[in-house]
């Protein structure tokens, strides 16, 4: 399901760089992206548009910015790292601002249901709101929990719990800007 | 749909005869207290219930095993096999011969007919004998229903038998909801199923579109509340058993809500709702508004009412870690209860108002446990990988749960337990299966 989500996503996202002449709406300035080499595609300098090297796409927000910060056990503050990856998403998302985004919380499976959806509430909050106070606005973000439905790690040690206690910065196709 | 008729009339005449102090049975030897010592448990017969005609035959030898089984199932009896017995029981109403059931160790003896009417309805009949004191225990009964309800007319008869040896409250005439679980780990799917409380009759009311979470039922067992992601956020549902109508009942942008339980009335549920990352707990009539009833920065959730409806325990990390708190139903100040080592959640009343079971944490591994409701007597169950959820048994006698293996081929399965923590056991059902939920005694 989240698969089918961030296909659409790229598709548009492509489209809507595709269509655009204006190199600055999309930060193409500070990030060396020639926006009119889109039209160019592959051709021009390898960036191919919606691509992970396409400084605009939903899949360069994945994997280059960062779209997850990762929490301590039971734990819903920030570190110093979750907070410099939200400020990388912020300004993303202040340049690029077709897209809005819903936040997911995750927690590990070290704990009850019920308790770990409260968790992930928390923990997707606290990363929607430091995105608000870097500027994106409220209206362009949801959040929800999964609690401990959606691990992305399957063992059941450190190493898998540590990258399950996550929030996730999901990226949809907005209808404004 | 079913009907349970005493045969006082019929066996007026036997029970004068067999029976000279019949009060005496109320109180005599073929009892089971159900204590915390180590009990032996009591053996018993259950000759083949007898066919009253030929279309008969099979459902009376399924009957009297699903009996057997229930009893058994207890921990609390131990079957004498039919091979064992010297005896035959020729006739429903034929004298029982009390010598040749001691001469095996049967301490309790249940005698059985079955027949099928002209309209296609079973008629189970029973007796149940103290052997030891040469006579019945209880009056003879007899049940009817449709053909498809030969399990349930044989639950009733084993809810009769264990309620009149342990002078407890049955429990087999019940059903489960549960989430019935397949995939792997990282993409599981989920569905609400529905069975009867031994696994039999599994039925799904869900398709897994969406993750669906702790169902719970109405003090009827007619409706049930669950938590689905129908939406793309957690809400809460309600379904009729029936039919499988669902309606949702929260209807509030930017809010989550979960962990739904139904208040005593039926009418009343209380809920968790994740605002703003923090969760408290609120309640509603259905279909009303809501009212919150705790109002802290901290995570409140995992309500559940006392029988009465007058308190609510749940859970709250306002001391730091979860805890387990107890407070009017209509919310203010709240008692904690849990001051055990580790953290204490998902607290459910028992039926009989005087336990709380819940889940406990402590270094790295997880228990089942009760507690009085001051949270005195406090009794770990279980222990292992990661155990959650407990749900009574009508009778408050015993706890089903969720039990989940380790390790990245783990798997959640249901287990049950008594509150003594003996008989601790797998309940079957046909693949994964996580967050039971117990229903009352069916009518």
């Amino acid at each position: 399901m989240a698969h089918l989500v961030i296909k659409a996503v790229l598709l548009v996202g492509a489209l809507a760089v595709s269509a655009c002449t204006n190199p600055d709406k999309y930060g193409s300035g500070s990030n060396g992206y020639d926006g009119s080499g889109a039209n160019g595609g592959a051709g021009a300098g390898g960036i191919v548009p919606g691509s992970a090297n396409d400084p605009t796409s939903a899949s360069y927000f994945q994997t280059a910015v960062g779209d997850r910060v990762l929490f301590p056990v039971d734990q819903s503050s920030l570190t110093a790292e979750a907070r410099a990856t939200l400020d990388s998403q912020a300004a993303w998302l202040a340049t690029n601002t077709a897209y809005n985004a819903t936040v997911e919380g995750h927690a590990d499976e070290q704990g009850t249901r019920e308790y770990n959806l409260a968790l992930g509430a928390r923990r997707a909050n606290a990363a929607q709101e430091y995105l608000i106070s870097r500027g994106v606005a409220g209206s362009r973000l949801k959040s929800v929990t999964y609690g401990k439905e959606r691990p992305l790690e399957v063992c059941s040690d450190e190493t898998c719990y540590a990258k399950n206690r996550r929030a996730v910065t999901l990226l949809q196709a907005g209808l404004g800007s | 749909m079913m009907f349970l008729r005493s045969l006082v009339s019929a066996l007026a005449l036997a029970l004068a005869i067999a029976v000279p102090a019949a009060p005496a049975f109320a109180q005599g030897p073929l009892r089971i207290e159900i204590t915390e010592g180590v009990i032996e448990p009591l053996p018993f017969a259950i000759p083949q219930f007898l066919p009253e005609s030929s279309e008969a035959s099979k459902l009376a030898a399924d009957i009297t095993r699903v009996i057997a089984a229930d009893l058994q199932g207890t921990g609390l009896f131990r079957e004498i096999p039919a091979d064992a017995h010297i005896s035959r029981i020729t006739s429903f109403d034929a004298p029982v011969s009390y010598p040749d059931w001691k001469a095996i160790n049967a301490q309790a003896l249940v005698t059985g007919a079955v027949s099928v009417s002209g309209d296609g309805r079973v008629n189970v009949k029973f007796r149940l004998f103290d052997v030891y004191s040469n006579g019945p225990l209880g009056e003879g009964l007899q049940m009817g229903g449709s053909q498809g309800s030969w399990r349930r007319l044989a639950h009733k008869v084993a809810d009769q038998v264990y309620a009149r040896i342990t002078g407890e409250g049955g429990y087999f005439d019940s059903r489960v909801v549960f989430v019935s679980e397949d995939g792997p780990k990282n993409n599981r799917q989920k569905r609400l199923a529905i069975m009867d409380y031994d696994g039999a009759g599994v039925q799904y009311l869900t398709d897994s579109s969406s993750i669906v979470l702790a169902p719970r039922f109405s003090p009827t067992g007619d409706r049930v509340l669950y938590t689905s992601y129908a939406t793309g956020f957690p809400e809460i549902y309600m379904m009729r058993v029936g039919d499988v109508r669902q309606q949702k009942l929260t209807d509030q942008q930017g809010a989550m809500t979960f962990a739904p339980r139904f208040g005593p009335d039926g009418a009343t549920i209380v809920y968790s709702e994740a605002r703003g990352g923090n969760t408290d707990i609120f309640t509603k009539q259905i279909g009303g508004r809501a009212q919150q009833l705790t109002n802290t920065p901290a995570i409140e959730t995992a309500p559940s009412y006392a029988p009465d409806g007058s308190q609510i325990v749940f859970e709250s990390d306002r001391s730091g870690t979860q805890q387990l708190y107890i407070m009017s139903a209509r919310g203010g100040e709240a008692r904690r209860i849990s001051f055990g080592e580790g953290r204490y959640g998902t607290p459910v009343w028992s039926p009989r108002g005087d336990l709380i079971a819940f889940t406990k944490q402590n270094q790295g591994r997880f228990h089942i446990g009760v507690m009085r409701t001051d949270g005195s007597e406090e009794r770990l169950l279980t222990a292992s990988f990661l155990d959650e959820g407990p749900s009574w048994a009508p009778n408050g006698r015993v706890i089903m749960f969720t039990r989940q293996s380790a390790g990245a081929g783990g798997q959640p399965a249901l287990y049950s337990v008594d509150i003594t923590g003996r008989n601790l056991k797998r309940v079957p059902t046909p693949g994964p299966a996580s967050d039971p939920a117990w229903s009352p005694l069916l009518p």
